[in-house]
């Protein structure tokens, strides 16, 4: 009898994961020994922090969309109906459709979405790019600014924990080469006491600020929004003045992990070696869709997923899961319009962001046409 | 409270941020202190030294208890409590 894989979820993890499984199980796959599924809820696969150029004009929608069925192995079976129920008692996966599908192992890789809706007044009177639409809104509002007060703030968890940093270097360069920067006060706000999570990141920050006239407020985390004063108050007490208020919204996961009773918030308790679901055999988490305290990102999603091949390939054929999570995680960091660098790290080992480039900035440019090999599982 | 009482606590959430450099111990509480219910205890445990002096100062400037924090070996176990929402 054959077993089945199910892959919830047609982002990065989701769809690295399946790519890499039929490519590894090919022989099990053509035998019928296996059965390979995917759920997504929609047929195009977005490549997120494109939003970030897309914001400046340097990259548009369509660079950024590919469809799924097109990045995905042929052997893999593709179901475009949203998932509405997993039930991991008795290994089902229940579609909008009404189809249910019965697995022998699940992968949960739901991700997250920006939910503005958490702080009051901040989707009337703030702006953000991690969505399409958003992004498309904030870049006219940037393209018509003639000059004020910029306030940045950034609401927990969020994925992509370098982006505050390199939207603001990327807006002051913007600024200064629209000969506008003078006229423009830009405070960065940020959750905890410092300017980043990461502590080295965070000293680069604070040497570097300074020389780009970057205001700061750090302790700083978004209680409400008023839209007519045009003010944010954060839950320390502070209140600032804005003219424009880019932000960072808090994240959630998705609607059918909290509606399954998977996890708080759609985020699912996992083991951070196994990637399993905490008290589950058969439940595997990947990318956003964990609980797990390491960085919500797309490197994040790329290496747990090297894992959750080899232990899914090699639970099947002789039942063992040998393969642990190290925590690896590799971030580039944009430092203006022309100059990047990059962090590596994992459990034991720190991170220590390299001097800025143009090298390395050219090495993300050149990732971000390239990055489609990824999802494929080439890259 | 201290810390013989702690060791007898029961926590509502536990969130082991040991090795987990980006995003960080205190950005972990204040997640799960905005996520949690008002009531809950949220036991953080963090590798990072600077955490049992930044989480303290933090809950004292959105009014939430700070419970206390037991020093274990490489690693620091600190208690806190959601008094009121957030």
């Amino acid at each position: 009898m054959s077993k089945r894989v199910v892959i919830v979820g047609g982002g990065v993890g989701g769809t690295i994961i399946a790519n890499l499984l039929a490519k590894k199980m090919r022989q099990e796959l053509k035998k019928g020994e296996l059965v390979i599924d995917v759920v997504s809820d929609k047929p195009e696969h977005f490549y997120q922090p494109g939003l970030l150029y897309m914001l400046f004009g340097l990259k548009h929608h369509d660079e950024l969309v590919r469809d799924e069925r097109n990045l995905l192995d042929p052997m893999v079976e593709l179901h475009l109906h949203p998932a509405v129920k997993i039930d991991k008692d008795k290994n089902e996966v229940h579609l909008k459709n009404g189809v249910v599908i019965k697995y022998d192992i699940v992968v949960l890789a739901t991700g997250s979405r920006p939910a503005p809706e958490m702080i009051p007044g901040l989707r009337e009177g703030g702006h953000w790019f991690y969505e399409v639409d958003a992004c498309l809104k904030l870049r006219h509002e940037l393209m018509t600014f003639k000059g004020g007060k910029i306030v940045l703030a950034i609401g927990l968890p969020h994925k992509c924990p370098v982006a505050p940093l390199e939207v603001t270097y990327m807006l002051d360069d913007w600024f200064k080469q629209r000969g506008i920067r003078d006229k423009v006060e830009y405070t960065y706000t940020y959750p905890i006491g410092r300017l980043h999570g990461l502590e080295p990141v965070a000293h680069f920050a604070a040497k570097t600020f300074p020389k780009h006239g970057i205001l700061t407020e750090t302790l700083f985390n978004m209680k409400e929004v008023d839209a007519n004063k045009r003010t944010i108050t954060s839950l320390e007490g502070v209140t600032l003045k804005y003219d424009l208020l880019l932000t960072i919204p808090p994240h959630k996961g998705a609607q059918v992990i909290e509606d399954s009773g998977l996890g708080q918030n759609g985020f699912i308790p996992t083991d951070k070696f196994t990637l399993k679901m905490e008290g589950t055999t058969n439940v595997y988490v990947v990318g956003d869709t964990t609980n797990l305290p390491i960085s919500k990102a797309g490197s994040t999603a790329h290496f747990e997923s090297d894992i959750i091949v080899e232990n899914i390939a090699s639970e099947l054929r002789e039942g063992l899961t040998p393969f642990r999570y190290d925590g690896k995680v590799f971030c580039f960091i944009e430092t203006s319009l022309s100059k990047a660098t990059y962090i590596m790290f994992d459990y034991n080992t720190p991170p220590n962001p390299v001097a800025p480039s143009a090298l390395i900035h050219w090495f993300k440019l050149t990732y971000n046409k390239v990055y489609w090999l990824t999802p494929m599982g080439v890259l | 409270m201290a810390d013989v009482n702690l060791k007898d606590v029961k926590p509502t959430i536990t969130v082991d941020a040991r090795g987990t450099y980006c995003p960080g111990p205190l950005m972990e509480l204040i997640k799960e202190m905005r996520q949690q219910p008002v009531g809950s205890i949220i036991e953080l445990i963090s590798g990072d030294a600077g955490s049992a002096k930044d989480v303290p100062e933090w809950l004292n400037k959105v009014h939430q208890e700070f419970m206390g924090v037991i020093e274990e070996t490489g690693y620091w176990r600190i208690f806190s409590k959601k008094i009121k929402e957030m």
